[in-house]
């Protein structure tokens, strides 16, 4: 009896984690034009009501865009940010790390309203760029994080070995350090896509009526809207963030693979 | 010759290596930390140096409450989600690898899902026409519809339910590197298994629950997505008044509130630094 006590709590404790999961993608599929559950058909037609809707899909066009920009922005910001971290040797790297990594923990409300107040005075409110900009603060330290943890297993004589062989030290990274990496920097940059992609709290601020992200197109009718429609795309984005930090996440695995299955040089 | 030019080029970017940081360091001071700095000098310096933003805060009872019941609402969360993640981040631990990382998918697939689409997903479980509703009308259990929605009751399932990935990640992260030769010493030297438990798994858990509840702590204090929809008329946390402060254009006074929330943030934030570093819970959970 005691013994089946343990499995049942965290049993019952991981069917509370799943349940919402659970219960938002049949909804999704549901024949019926309000939320009942079981839903009493299969249809797809709030799927389509999503697909073809000028609204819902625009503002998916619009978070897609953002979502990319903020990952060429936020990868190419992150990586060589990354790099000094780990191999540079300065006075107050923990208070850089801290800062850089601080967005993770400070609440995206003052964040948000921060970021709203100055954009309110330069009068880009609305503006995508507005929320690229804003939204790569957000998603930069993910990038920081994933390059660091592969550069943190890394051992550092292989570049010195390349560069007695004769290459330049921008050759060794680019030929011997980038390849080792690069799954971090992948992982890295999927992880600032979905930062941006699902972000609402910046985008209710800054969107005003001519940037309305998908989360923000969903805060605007989750009140009211009855039908399932955001149910299907709730559904959309479960689907796609999963892939796409199990991705991620897969990428990290391999990349702890390649450093340890790498041949160690030679112990002096 | 050449010898000593690669050694130089070698060593060279040791110290230029900081040029590489500067970049990321001058973007997030114009685009993050300045509009934050902006903010607080807002708080006290308009129209003209004052203090009365902070006075109103403090002399108010309603504000007073605000923030008496962020702080409580934020206790009761973080204490709600160790009771509930330290069974399962046991459990995980103690099960092989194979086996914890296919269930671990049940805890990282919430993990990775908006905190929009998890609290409309509860919206639609706990509303008046909501599953929960439908189901205990279909079972005869109650004959009214009850108000689940909107209420403090709601604000709770859906407060632990976001945050308790955040609990469980560290937790089992540090479970999972504890040795397991210690405890089956403890074992062969006699001790019962609930004393093994409390005796040796529960001190080298700490540093995990540690972890745990200052991140779930600090994250539920600043939370606005699901007290904004799904909590009750009286549950009105800190992050949701500074919003509707903006709205109605007080914007020194939402400033001022925002100045009192990021304080009670970095003072957890400094001491979690100091414990474990947020990169081991955001980075990761292959230990």
């Amino acid at each position: 009896m005691r013994r089946m006590a343990l499995p049942l709590i965290a049993g019952l404790v991981l069917f509370y984690l799943i349940l919402p999961i659970l219960i938002i993608v049949p909804l999704s599929f549901s024949s019926a034009s309000y939320l009942s559950f079981p839903p009493p058909g299969f249809s797809l037609r709030w799927y389509r009501n999503f697909f073809t809707r000028a609204d819902w899909l625009s503002s998916a066009w619009l978070s897609l865009w953002v979502g990319l920009a903020v990952t060429v922005l936020a990868t190419t910001l992150g990586t060589p940010a990354a790099v000094a971290l780990v191999r540079g040797r300065f006075g107050g790297k923990g208070l850089i790390n801290a800062f850089i990594l601080s967005p993770l923990i400070v609440p995206g409300i003052i964040v948000a309203i921060g970021i709203y107040f100055f954009y309110a005075r330069l009068g880009v409110v609305g503006n995508p760029l507005a929320l690229v900009l804003a939204h790569t603060c957000l998603a930069v330290p993910f990038v920081v994080i994933n390059v660091s943890a592969t550069l943190y297993g890394f051992d550092e004589r292989m570049e010195s070995a390349a560069v007695s062989l004769g290459a330049s030290p921008l050759s060794a990274f680019r030929q011997v350090t980038l390849p080792l990496i690069r799954p971090g920097v992948l992982a890295g940059a999927l992880f600032a896509f979905v930062t941006s992609f699902d972000e609402l709290i910046v985008a209710l601020f800054v969107s005003g009526t001519t940037a309305v992200t998908l989360p923000r197109r969903m805060w605007d009718g989750i009140r009211f809207e009855i039908d399932p429609t955001i149910a299907a795309v709730s559904t959309i984005l479960v689907a796609l963030t999963g892939a796409l930090l199990l991705s991620a996440e897969l990428l990290r695995r391999r990349s702890e693979q390649l450093r340890t299955a790498s041949p160690p040089l030679a112990q002096s | 010759m050449t010898v000593s030019v690669h050694a130089f080029s070698i060593r060279r970017p040791r110290r230029g290596i900081f040029a590489l940081l500067l970049p990321l360091i001058a973007y997030l001071g114009v685009f993050y930390a300045y509009p934050i700095a902006a903010m607080m000098f807002r708080s006290a310096g308009e129209p003209y140096w004052t203090i009365q933003h902070f006075a109103k805060l403090f002399r108010e009872g309603i504000y007073l409450h605000v923030m008496w019941m962020t702080a409580e609402v934020a206790a009761v969360v973080t204490i709600a989600a160790l009771v509930l993640g330290y069974p399962v981040a046991y459990l995980l631990a103690r099960l092989d690898r194979a086996k914890s990382n296919l269930l671990l998918i049940l805890v990282l697939v919430p993990f990775w899902t908006s905190v929009l689409v998890r609290t409309y997903a509860w919206m639609v479980l706990l509303g008046r026409q909501g599953v929960v509703n439908q189901f205990l009308l279909a079972i005869g259990a109650i004959h009214q519809p009850l108000r689940l929605l909107n209420t403090t009751f709601a604000l709770y399932i859906a407060m632990v339910h976001v945050l308790l990935p955040f609990m469980i990640l560290p937790l089992y992260g540090v479970m999972r590197g504890l040795d397991d030769d210690l405890l089956r010493a403890a074992q062969s030297l006699g001790a019962a298994p609930v004393a093994v438990f409390r005796q040796v798994w529960l001190p080298l858990s700490l540093p995990g629950v540690f972890a745990g509840c200052l991140l779930v702590f600090i994250l539920a204090l600043g939370f606005f997505i699901t007290p904004a929809l799904v909590g009750g008329p009286r549950d009105l946390m800190i992050a949701v008044l500074i919003q509707q402060q903006v709205d109605l254009f007080n914007w020194p006074f939402a400033s001022a509130l925002a100045v009192v929330l990021l304080t009670a943030a970095l003072i957890v934030f400094a001491v979690f630094e100091r414990s474990m570093g947020v990169a081991r819970i955001f980075g990761g959970v292959s230990t």
